[in-house]
């Protein structure tokens, strides 16, 4: 155990805004050889900015940063990668064009004395790696070609084997299925064992207590607590998070639910026959009005392509989809707003103008209704003002630019432009995904009102939590396929995973 | 999470932080102002016959043909796509109205005398079938708009090249010909055609649905297909738009020159790319606008103008404008960076 050892980076009143925004204030930060730190925090409590200060993604900031008893200032993220520091970001950064070996090598690929790559060198080291990763692919196979989730796993094993012996890594778990989660933490604790110095960031804090040593809580860019992780429990963390004074809001779903019967309410939506190349085989359903359906599957599993078909963005090579009972066709995205179908994807990236104010990214989709040709601003301000209101957004001014917002802040604004004239059909990729507790809970609270209003809601999470928390009635999707249907029944974490 | 109240704290603690951030962000559009301001100076001190009414006149007429085509560029540089065909779009719209007009018996051309009516709307059409075309290549097809618009630079030149047959044509409709080559109260037609061209584009960018379409989808082009618009139609409206401007461009420029020919319009297109870029519109779309291409029109008349007023050798010339072009480039990429860095 670490305790007692000097710590190999130290950070010493760290202070980082952006704009006119403190992301940081004054935080002090230290990691010693061969420990799993773990880090947790509401979105936007600066975990994300800290730990870009270490991987040099950011260079402006100011405080100390002493790394080996030096002080010392990276000004890039080659200059962290020099200084054995790597990072996973949370959003995936892997080239799909090249191989799985090119990927796992990226940057680093073994040459010869003359400069020239050895591919058959490259594609052994890179299988052994990954196997002992217990990963089994074909290090020449286009990494495109692979699910998302174990594109995921490589990028990771890209990371932990490159040989830094300081690893951050940001939420690397969310994609993952359960054995890969287990694989991971195996090779994390092998690492540490090392005396690799990993930092571990993620918002499952039983993750975070299994796997990590220490744990650091952040709070509104301060630090407010640093112990050791046998010595605290989840509630005490959640606390910390939260301040005082606020309920443990997170259910754990490890009880059973009852899923309501069927209501008798029109059938909204009805898909039938889905089919899509590799990823969708027959799929079928329907959502009826003032119902939440809730598709439940591992990453990879077809629910980013479903979902897509549903808004017009991809074509089923077969099936159909019935809106209101009339057959529907989609030739684009605006083809599906028209028929009254909202869509918000899984990435906040995808779904965003982040150079432009709050108040335009909430109107866009409701340009058409309240002006024909010329624009009105201050209807649009007016609408997004209310939404802001009502979803609580924080900062409540709808002329900052939406870069400004908090990442939670931001998937509540991708919400709020659907509302001001509410859709028929709401689908919902990954709702609270990267949420902190009381953002979950303002969503989980919109979708319920929602509902209740009699809109058709369709979720679709790789989160059990998520879908457990918004559901009626559950489908669980595997390999393209839809394997059970839970309705007006029991349902709990456990069953879930298991029809999965 | 960030709460209201912090961010008022911090606010108040880093004002003058604010007014530099808010002077970065702004750069794209201070930056290219500063240039027009020094270049102006620097030829007024240079030269006596610079700085004078009369030359000001010169050098808005100078940039009239400009001013045409890039309004129309504007609109696809916003939608971070490029048209390389506008010149050889002009070019051969400015040839075809020609063709449709009764030309002197020592033209050897066999063209296709029409009423001035006529001759002018068929050259709209053409103008804006070749536009329909690039929409259609871009859009339905998926080729990048770079690759299409240089296909379709070859194709208007070699429609240009088949109606002339290397040949010069002179007489082109009367309309086209006083807005061309006339004057009302001492002004040019062509400037205020120009001019109102310029407030036009400005008006739809600005004030219309249309206009906030053109900044969503060169902002974030996936986002917008997300908020349900219809990107395709968005960006083959643009094209057209491209090269209807291109067309008018080049109907009224064969009047100004007095002939129409092959290649007339070749300096035209780095032109106009220049104008739209060196204005601080950014190459990565969603940013910039009409505003900026004036000004970068400005920057191009004044300093073509300026440099044959300073009596500088003209091969020089050419070298000069490239390093102006280079160095508004570097300044549009470093605004781009500094402001996704306050963005962040």
């Amino acid at each position: 155990m670490p305790t007692g050892l000097k710590p190999i980076l130290e950070l010493q009143e760290i202070t980082k805004a952006f704009g006119g925004v403190e992301a940081l204030r004054g935080v002090d930060f230290a990691l010693s050889p061969g420990e799993i730190h773990g880090l947790v925090g509401e979105n936007g409590a600066g975990k994300s900015t800290l730990m870009k200060i270490i991987a040099g993604v950011h260079a402006d900031f100011s405080g100390r940063f002493i790394l080996d008893g030096k002080e010392t200032r990276f000004r890039s993220v080659r200059d962290a990668h020099a200084a054995g520091i790597a990072m996973v970001h949370q959003e995936l950064s892997v080239a799909p064009d090249l191989s799985v070996a090119e990927n796992v090598f990226l940057g680093n690929q073994p040459t010869n004395r003359f400069g020239f790559v050895q591919w058959r060198r490259m594609a052994r080291e890179a299988g052994e790696q990954l196997k002992r990763f217990g990963i089994d692919v074909d290090p020449m196979s286009r990494l495109g070609d692979l699910p998302i989730g174990l594109q995921q796993l490589i990028e990771i094993a890209r990371v932990l084997f490159s040989g830094a012996r300081i690893i951050i890594l940001d939420e690397p778990t969310s994609a993952l299925s359960p054995p890969e989660v287990e694989r991971l933490f195996a090779t994390l604790k092998r690492l540490r064992d090392e005396s690799t110095s990993i930092v571990f960031i993620s918002h499952f804090i039983e993750d975070i207590l299994r796997v990590s040593d220490v744990v650091t809580v952040f709070r509104n860019g301060r630090k407010v607590a640093e112990t050791k992780a046998a010595e605290t429990s989840k509630p005490a963390l959640i606390e910390a998070m939260i301040g005082k004074g606020r309920e443990a809001l997170e259910e754990t779903y490890t009880h059973d639910i009852m899923l309501p019967p069927p209501a008798e309410k029109p059938v909204v939506l009805n898909a039938s026959g889905l089919s899509l190349a590799r990823s969708l085989r027959d799929v079928s359903f329907d959502v009826r009005a003032g119902e939440v359906l809730g598709i439940y599957g591992f990453m990879g599993c077809g629910q980013l392509e479903l979902a897509r078909i549903l808004f017009g963005k991809l074509r089923p090579d077969q099936g159909t989809l019935a809106i209101a009972g009339g057959q529907k066709t989609f030739r684009s995205t605006a083809d599906a707003r028209r028929a009254g179908i909202a869509f918000v994807p899984e990435s906040r990236r995808d779904m965003l103008f982040h150079q432009e104010p709050v108040y335009k990214n909430i109107s866009i989709s409701v340009l058409d209704r309240i002006s024909s040709l010329l624009l009105k601003p201050s209807r649009e301000r007016k609408i997004a003002t209310r939404q802001v209101d009502q979803l609580r957004i924080r900062p409540a001014a709808v002329e900052l630019d939406l870069g400004m917002l908090s990442g939670g802040n931001q998937q509540k604004v991708a919400l709020a432009k659907w509302l001001s004239y509410p859709p028929r059909l709401l689908v919902l990729c990954e709702p609270t995904r990267g949420m902190d507790v009381g953002a979950k809970d303002d969503v989980i609270h919109i979708v319920r009102d929602l509902r209740a209003k009699g809109l058709a809601v369709i979720v679709l999470s790789t989160e059990p939590e998520t879908v457990l928390s918004l559901a009626d009635r559950v489908l669980v999707l595997k390999r393209g396929a839809v394997v059970r249907e839970f309705s007006n029944e029991r349902i709990s974490k456990d069953r879930l995973l298991e029809a999965a | 999470m960030t709460t209201g109240e912090s961010v008022t704290v911090a606010a108040d603690r880093k004002r003058p932080h604010r007014l530099a951030a808010m002077l970065r962000s702004q750069m794209r559009n201070i930056a290219p102002f500063l240039t027009l301001i020094c270049l102006f100076g620097f030829f007024a001190a240079a030269s006596p016959s610079f700085a004078t009414l009369d030359n000001l006149g010169n050098i808005l007429t100078q940039i009239s043909v400009t001013g045409i085509i890039a309004v129309g560029l504007t609109f696809v540089i916003l939608c971070a796509e490029i048209d390389l065909s506008i010149a050889a779009i002009a070019n051969v719209t400015g040839i075809a109205v020609a063709y449709f007009t009764l030309q002197e018996s020592y033209v050897n051309i066999a063209n296709v005398p029409m009423p001035g009516w006529a001759a002018i709307l068929l050259a709209l059409a053409l103008c804006a079938l070749l536009g329909l075309v690039n929409a259609f290549g871009l859009t339905v097809i998926g080729i990048p708009s770079f690759i299409m618009t240089l296909a379709m630079m070859q194709i208007a030149a070699g429609i240009s090249a088949l109606l002339v047959r290397g040949q010069i044509a002179y007489k082109v409709p009367p309309l086209v010909s006083t807005l061309g080559s006339s004057s009302i109260g001492g002004v040019p037609w062509i400037v205020i055609v120009a001019a109102l061209m310029l407030l036009g584009g400005h008006l739809v960018l600005t004030y219309t649905r249309f206009g906030r379409y053109i900044y969503m989808v060169g902002g974030n082009r996936e986002a917008a297909e997300y908020s349900g618009l219809n990107v395709k139609l968005i960006l083959g409206s643009v094209m057209v738009i491209s090269a209807v401007c291109s067309g008018i461009g080049g109907m009224l420029g064969v009047a100004h020159f007095g002939s129409a020919q092959q290649n007339e319009f070749d300096t035209y297109l780095l032109d106009s790319i220049a104008a739209v870029v060196v204005g601080g519109t950014s190459l990565f779309g969603g940013r910039g606008g009409i505003g900026n291409t004036i000004v970068g029109l400005f920057v191009l008349g004044v300093l073509n103008n300026g440099l044959d007023h300073v009596n500088i050798d003209s091969f020089l010339k050419i070298l000069i404008r490239g390093l102006i072009l280079l160095a508004a480039l570097v300044i549009n990429v470093y605004a781009q960076r500094l402001r996704e860095r306050t963005a962040d």
